[in-house]
């Protein structure tokens, strides 16, 4: 009685654990699955726009759609590059705004960044939660009165309005730049102090040196805002010359939606936009850890 | 403030010296402030109470801008529209994140490379993800919708039918969550693992775990996701206009696109600024009420 007992209860913690067995191999496949659903999810759009820059039109208008394009025509790409003048608009987005306000921004937010994290000012820290408070203000409510700023000072039409105020410091940056400042010993900069350094020497000089991943954080991701930018182009630059890659896709897609479809429109879309993702993917690939570890330090350790 | 402080009389040398330099270092970002903040912001408020087509001077009209709007029926769509965004897109945003996160934290296979592609899309220009999506829930020749036709399926109108604009717009705003879910990673590889442990002998399950650990250790994040994402919500504007440019029939005419169309296309300056005011003052009011009822919800480690 006793034994057979004992024997029943073996047999259920026995069926128990195999249970649990199943149980955890099932949730693993199923994060798998997950896992795997989401990533094609992520991707596919992607493949879709670079596998359609390669059709043409009788591949692009079928059903079922075709996934891999055969006969895949590499010269779309440099053709769609060729229907606009893609070369100036590249060079506008590149030399004439992002290269510029990266400057601006790695400069500006560096310093004041030194200011609210190293130095002690009375003051500092009513001025830096004010820094952050201008966070919240929706940029609707500066849209109009800048716009009007600009046109009385005659930048509109050109990348004034787009570069100028990167030299002023922004708060995302300022704050970006000063989590990682506040990192280094302070014992450093009292070395260089004793040493009869200036402020100046000893930003320069001895911090400067240490947070070259953090400038580079701060210039990617400057540089990203730049190249990414649609709403401030949109506003401030409208004659054709000027347009950034972004204005020119959009008038791209535009004209394709108004005017009708010309030939190769949706395979000439889709190969400029894919030109003007890969940069990024280039980019990304190489600094994928400067990106994250960007992200996070905005967000964490407030 | 600061002027004060420096007009005060007795200083020693030490210490004006030191507010010397901290304010030379944070010139910039203080003229900055002044230029293109308070300046921009003060002239907002009062071109708010103007009519100005930037062709004439503005004339002051008092509160006509705000009080026209009380019988602007196109003022209410657009608070309907933009409400709907918001208490949808800011939650499910914010748990898609967070429940990827999760996932990602988890011991699998290639993480980082499941990271960076979770996270690439949030990178990716808008301009380039709304021609893509556009394109790829194209009524007739998108892969999806031709994927439906080819199986005699019903064909989704994604962007083209006024019930289904919202929530596609919707779900590829969800895809585009990297950021915040690169920040919840963050924070869930800090939460201590002797807290799991703990509660592992203890018994409790990783349901339990999850609830009575992982959420409570993250929440302060989660309400900083949240207040991000309820001002971005607000404030959406490029996904709509490439995509929907507000249509099919309105559908998705958000305060922000309506707002542009005020200041650029109508050219009425002073209406567009009484908009952008009354979504400042929106904001917030969600944000206090957010961190009001944060002290209920979140957990802050003591340091």
């Amino acid at each position: 009685m006793g034994a057979e007992s004992i024997s029943s209860r073996q047999s259920i913690e026995l069926r128990e654990t195999n249970r649990r067995t199943f149980i955890s191999r099932l949730a693993l496949i199923g994060r798998y699955a997950i896992l795997i659903a989401l990533a094609a999810s992520f991707l596919l759009p992607f493949y879709w726009m670079a596998s359609s820059a390669m059709k043409d039109d009788s591949q692009v208008f079928t059903v079922p759609p075709r996934w891999i394009p055969s006969p895949a025509y590499i010269s779309n790409f440099w053709n769609a590059w060729q229907v606009q003048n893609f070369n100036q608009f590249a060079f506008n987005t590149i030399f004439k705004y992002a290269i510029p306000s990266t400057i601006g921004t790695v400069l500006s937010s560096t310093l004041v960044a030194y200011s609210f994290a190293r130095l002690r000012w009375p003051g500092r820290d009513t001025m830096f939660a004010i820094c952050l408070g201008t966070l919240m203000i929706p940029f609707q409510v500066k849209l109009v009165p800048l716009f009007i700023i600009f046109k009385h000072l005659g930048w509109i039409n050109t990348y004034l309005p787009l570069v100028v105020p990167s030299f002023f410091a922004d708060a995302f940056f300022i704050f970006m730049m000063r989590q990682f400042l506040r990192s280094i010993p302070m014992e450093l900069s009292e070395a260089a102090r004793i040493d009869g350094a200036s402020e100046f020497q000893t930003l320069v000089q001895v911090i400067l040196p240490l947070c070259k991943p953090a400038l580079t954080v701060v210039a990617l991701f400057a540089f990203l805002g730049a190249w990414n930018d649609y709403l401030g182009p949109l506003i401030y630059i409208n004659s054709e010359p000027e347009w950034t890659l972004a204005l020119a896709i959009q008038r791209m897609g535009r004209a394709m939606s108004e005017v009708g479809n010309k030939t190769l429109a949706y395979p000439y879309l889709m190969a400029v936009s894919t030109i003007v993702t890969m940069p990024i993917l280039v980019v990304f690939f190489f600094a994928q850890r400067s990106f994250i570890e960007g992200i996070s330090l905005s967000g964490v350790k407030g | 403030m600061a002027v004060a402080i420096t007009k005060a009389p007795r200083m020693s040398r030490a210490r004006r010296h030191e507010l010397f330099y901290g304010l030379l270092f944070a010139s910039p970002w203080l003229v900055g402030f002044v230029l293109w903040t308070i300046f921009p912001v003060l002239s907002s408020l009062y071109y708010s109470f103007t009519r100005y087509d930037l062709l004439q001077p503005p004339v002051f009209i008092g509160l006509t801008n705000y009080t026209n709007l009380l019988t602007d029926d196109d003022f209410f769509l657009v608070i309907q529209n933009t409400l709907w965004w918001v208490i949808l897109s800011s939650p499910i945003g914010v748990a898609s994140a967070f429940l990827m996160a999760v996932l990602l934290n988890t011991k699998i296979f290639a993480r980082s490379a499941f990271r960076a592609i979770f996270f690439f899309p949030s990178i990716v220009p808008v301009i380039v993800v709304s021609s893509v999506w556009a394109f790829v829930l194209n009524i007739q020749y998108g892969a999806i919708n031709a994927t439906l036709r080819a199986l005699e399926l019903q064909t989704i109108p994604f962007l083209s039918s006024p019930e289904y604009a919202k929530p596609t717009l919707l779900l590829i705003h969800t895809w585009m969550q990297g950021g915040a879910m690169v920040i919840f990673l963050a924070t869930l590889q800090d939460v201590p693992r002797e807290l799991y442990d703990a509660a592992t002998i203890d018994g409790a399950g990783s349901w339990n775990r999850f609830w009575s650990i992982t959420i409570p250790m993250c929440s302060p994040v989660i309400l900083f996701n949240m207040v991000m994402a309820f001002i971005g919500g607000f404030q959406n504007f490029a996904l709509p206009w490439l995509l929907t440019q507000g249509g099919p029939n309105r559908s998705t005419e958000f305060f922000s696109i309506y707002l542009y169309r005020n200041a650029f296309q109508y050219l009425r300056m002073g209406k567009a600024s009484a908009l952008a005011w009354i979504m400042f003052m929106v904001i917030i009011t969600f944000t206090v009420i957010l961190f009001r009822s944060s002290a209920r919800w979140v957990y802050y480690r003591s340091e």
